[in-house]
């Protein structure tokens, strides 16, 4: 992996940009291709499944996570941050499959909940140096990371090449996937387990205010384009990729936050697409 | 004669024995017995809130029940294969999916972006055929009129050909030619293929011309027999009033 990586830096040398003396735009830049089509290609499953919310409650579980691993002392709050998310997303879960209460009302309290509560642990010492968590830092990715988002895109891969007739067919209709011997229980933990880790694991470098809409608008915007499925896969990660490219080097030059840029070329995208397709 | 015919006298039936749903402390079905045959259509009717739709879906397994549930078939007593057509069905005016997108999920493994087989595309027109709808394979659900999703749904219901073929209030919401269209294709299914259809309807004139058996639902089976029985009966006029069958 260490070879692959130095032969992407390599590559970028051969480039007549002043850009590519920056080893930390490399590494953006590389994140940023790898990221982008793992929230691409999950959102285009969020958003068939009705479950946009529940992604951007879990962006703000990961406040929580990080408070309860800072309270118990923990040296690396990530790992606290995976295994409180994993477990607010199962809880969610078997509330959904047993209370007859509506949906987004619940995961409402879940989350508001878990944001005071991680704000509450995290102010004790002062907020401000978590506030990276908020924003996120696309540009201070190392190249450790890099290989860690790697596998992710692996996993991203196979586990959305199992999963995705099966959630076709639970978001067509629920009591018909159980008629075809579906568990929409098990379907739903495997998701939201996978939704949490990737949200978890790439929330420091996009932010936890910008991650769900690079999960909903690339999905939204191509929804809005497309005939079949097959459409719809390929052009939600096409707005994604290009969005993110662009969006990272248009934060560099304004130097401004590279995840909120992506986010608003993807929003312009969207609202492009709206006006001239719908004509409103 | 084989066992299925001493249990059933037929060659497959469905046996219902004592099944009853509690929610906390409310009933919502109370000792239902049932015996289906294959080759007979079922109609189950019954007020708002009888439970109708809680009987399917204990069928299907989604609900959780006391007492028991046999499929017994050539094969013995196992689960049966159920197909299963939805009452509400609602897409967002955007969704993506479309006709063949829906049925290569329910065929292929694989996801159905990656899928370009021929046979597959031939396979899904062929069901298509049998419910009258071969010419919207490409359509978006979204797109769909009532009429349509609910035969797309009774396609992909018999693709394999179930043992038990569930349908709740398929026709709500569609035209008066849609309705006759759906009862005939349902009844034709029973002339050729060996399952149980278990309808729920409030088309009493459809029930009347198509079913072999009705079952009047009221939490409880208040009657079980031919239309002409149930729809005479006085647990019917005292739910529906005496006129209600035309």
């Amino acid at each position: 992996m260490t070879y692959a990586l130095n032969a992407w830096y390599s590559f970028l040398d051969l480039l007549p940009f002043q850009w590519t003396s920056y080893i930390f735009m490399k590494n953006a830049l590389l994140a940023v291709l790898l990221v982008t089509p793992i929230l691409g290609l999950l959102g285009t499953m969020i958003v068939n499944n009705k479950m946009s919310f529940f992604s951007d409650a879990l962006g703000h579980s990961a406040l929580t996570g990080v408070g309860l691993g800072v309270l118990f002392g923990m040296r690396n709050t990530d790992i606290s941050m995976v295994l409180f998310a994993v477990i607010f997303a199962i809880g969610i879960v078997f509330i959904k499959h047993n209370q007859k209460s509506a949906m987004d009302t619940t995961i409402g309290v879940f989350s508001s909940t878990a944001v005071a509560l991680g704000i509450v642990l995290l102010s004790g010492g002062g907020f401000n140096k978590y506030s990276n968590l908020l924003i996120g830092d696309l540009l201070s990715i190392t190249g450790s990371e890099i290989i860690m988002l790697f596998g992710l895109l692996i996993v991203v891969i196979l586990a959305w090449a199992m999963m995705f007739n099966t959630l076709l067919i639970v978001s067509a209709n629920p009591t018909f996937a159980i008629s075809r011997g579906i568990s929409t229980r098990a379907t739903d933990i495997v998701f939201t387990t996978l939704i949490a880790l990737v949200v978890t694991l790439s929330i420091k470098w996009v932010g936890l205010l910008i991650i769900n809409s690079l999960f909903i608008l690339p999905a939204a915007a191509s929804r809005m384009l497309s005939q079949n499925m097959r459409q719809y896969t390929i052009i939600s990660v096409a707005i994604s990729l290009v969005c993110g490219v662009v969006g990272l080097f248009t934060a560099y030059y304004l130097n401004t936050s590279a995840g909120a840029t992506i986010a608003l070329y993807c929003a312009a995208v969207y609202f492009i697409v709206l006006v001239f397709l719908r004509k409103i | 004669m084989n066992k299925c015919e001493k249990q059933c006298g037929r060659l497959c039936c469905t046996k219902i024995e004592n099944l009853t749903i509690k929610d906390r402390n409310t009933s919502i079905l109370e000792k239902i017995n049932l015996h289906l045959h294959c080759g007979e259509l079922t109609a189950i009717i019954g007020p708002n809130g009888a439970g109708k739709s809680t009987l399917l879906k204990s069928i299907i397994g989604e609900r959780k029940y006391s007492g028991s549930l046999e499929f017994i078939g050539e094969s013995g007593n196992k689960r049966p294969v159920i197909g299963y057509v939805p009452q509400h069905l609602s897409f967002d005016g955007d969704s993506p999916i479309s006709v063949s997108d829906l049925f290569l999920s329910c065929l292929k493994s694989a996801p159905v972006c990656f899928v370009h087989s021929k046979d597959k595309r031939k396979e899904i027109i062929s069901a298509l055929k049998k419910v009258n709808a071969e010419n919207i394979i490409d359509r978006k659900l979204s797109q769909l009129s009532g009429g349509e999703l609910q035969r797309v749904f009774l396609g992909l219901a018999l693709m394999p050909v179930p043992n038990l073929l569930l349908l709740d209030e398929p026709v709500s919401g569609v035209d008066k030619n849609g309705i006759e269209l759906f009862w005939k294709i349902l009844s034709d299914l029973r002339k050729n293929y060996d399952l149980s259809i278990i309808i729920i309807s409030h088309n009493f004139s459809q029930v009347l011309n198509y079913a072999d058996r009705v079952v009047l639902l009221d939490k409880k089976i208040i009657a079980n027999g031919t239309p002409k029985q149930v729809f005479s009966g006085n647990g019917f006029k005292e739910l529906f009033g005496a006129g209600e069958v035309i």
